[in-house]
């Protein structure tokens, strides 16, 4: 069974399973040593079984597409799951027809060209059907696509991916391959009957004012070729991200991550993004301040094809909320953040003159970080809480005050950064705390990952809870009402969102806010981002304020103290960290609560005061 | 010499035809907001590196403008790239990305 017209699908079939496998192994070469172990040991282990049901239900069935936009979850099961239906039930009619035998590869796809009626075959209605079935569902996927192109609103994208060249031929070729099938299969079955309810009646219709014995053939061809073509292109165009999804699935079931250098995994991580365009959707700076171009598609896009320049690079806010809504689960902050670390132009920083600060014994450490330095009612709530809370601690950069190096790090200077916090771990080593404790999400986040401290670390507001679990700490309860801003580097970037609602829900009344948890919006004020400007960070800002004040709260709290100094610039209502509102909701004396009350009340007066001549001289 | 009890300031006069604005074009040219800076010193009175060591980038942005490079390019690498001045600016200077720029560009002109 053979004839010419198979050659564009079965050459570009070999080229491109040859050139998977080429690529599979050498990415799988380049990862570190210890993650190709890991790779070995989970094979035909349990992982095995859930990289499997991960890679049906999101390469196939696209689960987390389909949580973005149902109409979008549909379009790419339809083509993804409907292609690969049709695939195994050609096969399977293939198989059963030619009685088990496999065959060449193009046989089962072209299957209607070789037997467009097969009547001695016991099944052969059944399969018609099916398949013509499978087809009505792979096409209505293609008409979806077709209509993305003119209202993509309708899928739930307000803005779509620009895309470069190879993935506009890979595209085309594709937007052709199901209605050639179709018309190539209803001419087979003009010409020679068969067919199912699909390719029978569109069949019968264009044989009635067509040729049909002519032009099945040149059809068949054609079908072949937009096969042919679609595979040859794959490789250089985002549909790399079909047979790369499925291996990033495996090695990640692996525990394979990101390291702080770009391995195969990045090439995994890089090939595997579909660019579907869902992140710019998700990214402030496209959304409040009209920046179109750096994204993190654009930015995979263009580290994959080596275009990638360092303003891009740096054009981001390191929000995270792209890497939230990737359906891919791509990690991409920790890609960017390998690419900033690369192109860093290298100028040696100087910190000689910095003296790590002279360490007192204590059982906890106290770090406030330079942001809380600009903003000292937090520093000042968190001093007095802890005092109140009978806490012995050491405040440590109360007077000189060292970085904690993470806005370095963000910039791309991990080796700088190196300089600073060994300054600083040096102090917190000899005031040999059991605990450190800071207030600023962006400091939390550096000690708790990079640093690799002996002792934990505790953003506020978890010190906080700790406490009041243990009944060491009581807060009164206030008629207020406010809406708790989630900071990135907190929330998302440290997956701590409980803990300031626990110990905000004992204060005051919490309203949810539009966007919260893992969807809460950047203030705008990001260390994250040294390229724009500040008019387009104040556009950033207002956005994000309107949204989380559109239920009108009495107050605004967040528990980052460069949010609370950006939201300062813009918020109608005050803007509060959660020590200001714990210090002047702490109930001093458990056993005396009515003067305990009296206290807590005048304080919060006080702390009211305090906010609207803060209001008028920035702090 | 004969002690007056004073003595003559060192010369401060800037030679233009010898100083060189170049280095301060090219950071303008990446960073544009440094034409905002009105001088104040607010970021110098914030600045985290000014605890520790005379640092003011109120100071490297006047020198440059004079063409003074000399030591701009031994001070800049103090920064820590903490953030405060730029939230404390009151004209809105890009003040992470200056320091940057003029990093990177003494890199670029050291280079030609």
């Amino acid at each position: 069974m053979f004839d010419w017209f198979v050659l564009p699908f079965t050459l570009g079939l070999v080229f491109l399973l040859g050139f998977i496998a080429w690529k599979f192994t050498s990415w799988i070469k380049s990862l570190t040593q210890e993650d190709q172990e890991k790779l070995v040991k989970s094979l035909a282990t349990r992982k095995t079984l859930v990289s499997i049901r991960e890679i049906i239900s999101e390469s196939l069935l696209h689960r987390k597409i389909f949580k973005t936009n149902r109409m979008l979850g549909y379009m790419h099961m339809s083509l993804a799951f409907g292609w690969l239906l049709l695939i195994l039930a050609g096969n399977l009619e293939s198989r059963i027809f030619n009685h088990g035998e496999m065959g060449p590869p193009y046989v089962p796809i072209f299957f209607r060209f070789f037997h467009p009626n097969p009547e001695i075959f016991r099944f052969h209605q059944e399969f018609s059907f099916l398949m013509d079935l499978l087809l009505v569902f792979v096409l209505s996927g293609v008409a979806l696509a077709y209509y993305k192109r003119l209202n993509s609103k309708f899928l739930g994208l307000k803005k779509t991916t620009k895309h470069v060249m190879g993935d506009r031929i890979a595209l085309t070729a594709l937007w052709f391959i199901f209605p050639l099938r179709l018309l190539a299969e209803s001419f087979s079955s003009g010409a020679f009957g068969g067919g199912s309810f699909l390719t029978s009646t569109t069949g019968s219709f264009l044989n009635s004012f067509l040729p049909s014995e002519i032009l099945y053939y040149p059809f068949w061809l054609a079908y072949s070729s937009a096969l042919g073509m679609f595979f040859v292109a794959l490789p250089f165009s985002r549909y790399m991200h079909i047979p790369t999804e499925t291996l990033l699935i495996v090695l990640r079931n692996a525990g394979i991550k990101e390291q702080k250098s770009h391995t195969g995994f990045t090439d995994v991580e890089l090939n595997s993004c579909s660019r579907c365009g869902i992140c710019i959707d998700s990214c402030q700076l496209s959304s409040a301040a009209a920046i179109n171009n750096v994204q993190s598609v654009y930015q995979l896009r263009d580290i994959r094809y080596n275009t990638v320049d360092q303003d891009r690079s740096l054009n981001c806010l390191m929000c995270g909320r792209c890497d939230q809504a990737c359906p891919v689960g791509i990690d991409i902050a920790a890609i960017r953040q390998i690419k900033r670390n690369e192109l860093n132009p290298g100028m040696k920083e100087e910190y000689s003159y910095v003296h790590p600060a002279k360490a007192q014994q204590a059982d906890v450490v106290y770090f406030a970080g330079c942001m809380s330095h600009l903003t000292p009612s937090i520093k000042h709530s968190v001093v007095q809480s802890f005092k109140k809370g009978g806490i012995n601690f050491w405040f440590m950069d109360e007077t000189e005050s060292i970085c904690c190096g993470r806005p370095l790090l963000l910039a791309g200077k991990s080796e700088e950064a190196k300089a600073l916090m060994q300054k600083n771990k040096t102090a917190i080593e000899q005031s040999h705390a059991k605990a450190l404790v800071t207030n600023c999400p962006i400091c939390y986040k550096m000690f708790k990952n990079e640093y690799g401290l002996d002792i934990p670390v505790y953003h506020h507001s978890q010190y906080f809870a700790g406490l009041i679990e243990n009944n060491l700490m009581q807060l009164e309860k206030q008629n207020i009402t406010a809406v708790y801003h989630d900071p990135c580097e907190l929330g998302r970037g440290s997956n701590v969102y409980k803990e300031p609602r626990k110990v905000l829900n004992q204060a005051l009344t919490l309203i949810s806010a539009e966007e919260e948890g893992e969807k809460s919006l950047c203030c705008g004020g990001s260390l994250g981002n040294t390229t724009i400007s500040t008019e387009q960070r104040n556009k950033i800002t207002q956005d994000a304020c309107d949204t989380l004040l559109k239920q009108n709260p009495d107050v605004l709290i967040t528990s980052c103290p460069l949010c609370k100094k950006t939201f300062q610039k813009v918020s109608d209502v005050p803007v509060y960290d959660l020590a200001e509102i714990v210090n002047g909701a702490i109930v001093i004396n458990t056993k005396n609560k009515s003067k305990a009350n009296q206290n807590s009340k005048i304080i919060k007066k006080e702390l009211l005061e305090e906010e609207i001549s803060n209001q008028t001289y920035p702090d | 010499m004969p002690d007056f009890g004073y003595k003559i300031s060192k010369d401060r006069q800037i030679n233009f035809d010898e100083n060189s604005k170049n280095l301060f074009a090219e950071v303008a040219m990446r960073e544009p907001s440094v034409y905002r800076c009105i001088s104040c010193g607010t970021c110098a009175a914030t600045c985290s590196a000014a605890q520790f060591t005379s640092y003011s980038l109120r100071k490297m942005i006047l020198l440059l403008k004079r063409g003074e490079d000399k030591e701009v390019i031994t001070s800049v690498s103090r920064c820590m790239l903490c953030g405060k001045c730029q939230l404390a600016c009151p004209m809105g200077v890009n003040t992470r990305n200056l320091i940057l720029s003029i990093q990177n560009a003494i890199k670029k002109l050291s280079h030609v």
